[in-house]
C-alpha cells in the first residue's frame, strides 16, 4: 500500500475535538465528518486536501475523545497516511482497526516540510521527502497488527478468523 | 521475570494465561461493552458486517444514551433511535432511557455493573473511570465495541505502569480534582501514554470513592490506557452498595516493575486549575492571576456525583452567583439527582441563581446546553479544554474543582474557595 501526495503540516497535540468538533458528531456520515475535518485549526484543509496527501504531525496525535468519528474523516477526505512523532493510544487503536494507515517517525515528523511533495509505502515503513531528497523509516507494526490491516480492519480480520 | 502489578494480573485472568508482562499483545475476556449515543451507532453499523442476531452476551453489553440525550436536535434523535432500536432487536438488559440514564460513567457504577476485578471496554475515552472499582477498564474506538459485542473479546497490548505513591491527606477545599490535575500538570497529556497509572500507598485510604473516580477518569487526559486503584474497604463497602457481583481482588507485587514511581504528599496539594487549551497547563489557585468569567458548569463524568454538589452547594449555601454570569448544575444520574434535591441541595442551588439540568454530558463537549460564543470563558468541572471544546474556537474552558467552580462563580472571576469562606459573605 501507497501514499504519494502533498503534506500538511500540524503540531504537537492534535485532539479528536480539532478533527472533527462534536457539534457534528450527529451524524455517523463519513462523508459529512469529511466536510469538517480539522476546520478548527485549518479551515483550508478540506478545499485543499486530495487523495492521497499526507498529514505530518507532532507528538501524541489523535489525543482526547474515542471518537472513531476523528479517523474516519480523515480517511474519507482523502487522506493516504498520517506520520507523526507518536500517537494517542485510542486514535492509534481505532485507525488499525478502520484501515487508515499511520506510521510512527519522530524523525520524519521533525524533518518534513509543509508543503512538500512525499511517498510512504506503508508496508515497509519506508518515507521519501521528494521536495528535500530525505528518506525516513517508521516503526514496522507488531505481526499481529499487519495481519488486521492486511486483513482491512478488526472486522474483516476476526471474520476470517471465525472461518479458519 | 519479577512479580505483577494488579492490572497485569486482572489483564492475565482475562486472557487464561499465568502471567503477563508489559507490551505482551493478548486476547481478553470482556465482562462488560459499552456504548453511548454517538459511538454506538457506528459500532451497530460494523457489528452488522458480522451477520449475528444477538450480541455475546446480552446482559454484558451497557448502551446509554447521555451525550446529546434527552436528544438535541433531529439528528440526535436518529441516532438515539438507532441505538434503542438496537437494544431492543438484540434484547440489551442494560439500556437505560431517558428517565432511568445518567452520564454513562457515573451511572454503570452506581447501577452495580462493573465489580473489581473486571475487564470492561467502552466507547468512550472516560471509560477509564472505573478503575477506582480496582477494575481494568479502557476506553476504545466503535469497531473495537462492535467486535466486543460480537465476540465478548479485545486485543490489548499490556501496559507498563507509573506508580504515584500517595501519603498525607488533602487540606479542605481539595479534592481529588485538584490532585489529577496536578499529576496531569506535572507529566503532560502524553505523560502516560500508552501506560496503566496505579494510585497506590498510605493516602488512598483518605480519598472517597468519588475522589478516586475523578481520578481515575481523568487517566486519559495523560494519554494513559487506564487509571486503577487498589481495593479497600470503602471500596468493598461501594461495590456492596451498589450490588455489584463478588469482587476478584487483585493486588500488585511488592517486586512488579514500575517504569517510574512518583511521591506525592497529598497535603501538599492546592486547588488546581487548568488553562486553556490544554488539561496540563495548570495553574495553582494562586497563580490564577484576574481571570473573569461569563458561565461556569459543575456536572460531567469526572464531578457530577454527589460528594461534588454537596462541596459545590457548601460554597453557594447563602450566597448568589455574579451578577450576569450563568451556573449550570448538572447531577450526573437520576439517583444523584433525587439524592441532591431531598438534601436541599436544589434549594441552594436555586437560591443562589444557578439552573439545574437532567444528567446529559451536553456541554463538556460543546454538543448542546451551555454552548459559549466567541470570546466567552467557562469555569468547568468537565475534563478538556482543548479548542472549541464547548462552543466557538475563540471561547475558552478552565478546568477546575467543584469547589473553585462554585467560588469562581460567586466571585464572577476564577476564585479560591478558601479565601472566599475566610471573608465571610454569609
Amino acid at each position: 500500500m501507497k501514499a504519494h501526495g502533498s503534506v500538511f503540516r500540524y503540531y504537537d497535540n492534535v485532539d479528536t475535538d480539532v478533527i472533527i468538533p462534536a457539534r457534528y458528531l450527529n451524524t455517523s456520515s463519513a462523508a459529512e465528518l469529511a466536510s469538517h475535518c480539522m476546520e478548527d485549526i485549518d479551515k483550508d484543509f478540506v478545499k485543499k486536501v486530495r487523495k492521497g496527501d499526507i498529514i505530518v504531525a507532532g507528538a501524541n496525535f489523535g489525543c482526547g475523545s474515542s471518537r472513531e468519528h476523528a479517523p474516519l474523516a480523515i480517511r474519507e477526505s482523502g487522506v493516504g497516511c498520517v506520520i507523526a512523532s507518536s500517537f494517542a493510544r485510542i486514535f492509534y487503536r481505532n485507525s488499525i482497526n478502520i484501515g487508515l494507515p499511520i506510521l510512527e517517525c519522530p524523525e520524519a515528523s521533525r524533518r518534513i516540510k509543509a508543503g512538500d511533495e512525499v511517498e510512504v509505502d506503508f508496508d515497509s515503513g519506508l518515507i521519501h521527502d521528494l521536495t528535500s531528497g530525505e528518506s525516513f523509516k517508521a516503526e514496522p507494526f507488531p505481526p499481529f497488527m499487519q495481519e488486521i490491516i492486511k486483513a482491512g480492519g478488526l472486522v474483516e480480520y476476526l471474520k476470517k478468523e471465525e472461518g479458519r | 521475570m519479577g512479580g505483577m502489578t494488579s492490572t497485569e494480573k486482572i489483564l492475565a485472568r482475562a486472557a487464561g494465561l499465568e502471567a503477563v508482562h508489559a507490551g505482551q499483545l493478548i486476547m481478553a475476556d470482556l465482562d462488560l461493552v459499552l456504548g453511548n449515543d454517538i459511538t454506538s451507532p457506528v459500532a451497530i453499523a460494523e457489528f452488522e458486517k458480522f451477520g449475528l442476531d444477538h450480541v455475546f452476551d446480552k446482559d454484558r453489553v451497557a448502551l446509554v444514551p447521555d451525550h446529546f440525550a434527552p436528544n438535541k436536535d433531529i439528528k440526535a434523535a436518529t441516532q438515539c433511535k438507532c441505538v434503542r432500536t438496537f437494544a431492543r432487536r438484540m434484547d440489551i438488559t442494560n439500556y437505560f432511557e431517558v428517565g432511568q440514564m445518567g452520564v454513562e460513567h457515573a451511572l454503570l457504577p452506581e447501577k452495580g455493573l462493573v465489580s473489581a476485578g473486571d475487564v470492561v471496554i467502552g466507547a468512550d475515552s472516560h471509560t477509564c473511570t472505573y478503575g477506582a472499582l480496582g477494575a481494568f477498564s479502557t476506553g476504545v474506538g466503535s469497531t473495537d465495541m462492535a467486535a466486543g459485542m460480537a465476540t465478548g473479546k479485545a486485543w490489548f497490548k499490556v501496559p507498563s505502569a507509573i506508580r504515584f505513591n500517595l501519603t498525607g491527606s488533602l487540606r479542605p477545599y481539595v479534592s481529588g480534582k485538584d490532585l489529577i490535575l496536578h499529576i496531569i500538570g506535572m507529566i503532560g497529556v502524553d505523560g502516560a501514554l500508552y501506560r496503566t497509572m496505579e494510585f497506590s500507598g498510605p493516602g488512598v485510604a483518605s480519598l472517597s470513592m468519588d475522589d478516586r473516580f475523578t481520578i481515575c477518569n481523568m487517566a486519559i487526559e495523560a494519554g494513559g490506557k487506564n487509571g486503577i486503584f487498589p481495593v479497600d474497604e470503602q471500596t468493598l463497602a461501594y461495590l456492596k452498595a451498589s450490588g455489584a457481583k463478588e469482587p476478584r481482588i487483585y493486588e500488585s507485587d511488592p517486586d512488579a516493575s514500575y517504569e517510574r514511581v512518583i511521591d506525592i504528599d497529598l497535603s501538599t496539594i492546592e486547588s488546581t486549575v487548568a488553562f486553556p487549551h490544554l488539561p496540563s497547563n495548570t495553574r495553582t489557585i494562586g497563580e490564577c492571576g484576574h481571570v473573569e468569567i461569563d458561565q461556569v458548569v459543575i456536572g460531567s463524568c469526572t464531578n457530577g456525583r454527589i460528594s461534588d454538589l454537596r462541596q459545590a452547594a457548601d460554597i453557594l449555601r447563602g450566597r448568589h452567583v455574579a451578577e450576569g454570569l450563568r451556573c449550570l448544575i448538572i447531577p450526573a444520574t437520576q439517583k444523584i439527582w433525587r439524592q441532591a434535591m431531598d438534601e436541599g441541595l436544589f434549594d441552594i442551588f436555586m437560591d443562589a441563581g444557578c439552573v439545574i439540568s437532567t444528567p446529559t454530558c451536553g456541554p463538556c463537549l460543546g454538543g448542546y446546553m451551555g454552548i459559549l460564543a466567541e470570546g466567552e470563558r467557562c469555569v468547568s468541572t468537565t475534563n478538556r479544554n482543548f479548542v472549541g471544546r464547548m462552543g466557538h474556537v475563540g471561547s475558552e474552558v478552565y478546568l477546575a474543582s467543584p469547589a473553585v467552580a462554585a467560588a469562581s462563580a460567586v466571585a464572577g472571576c476564577i476564585a479560591d474557595p478558601a479565601a472566599l469562606e475566610k471573608g465571610g459573605e454569609r
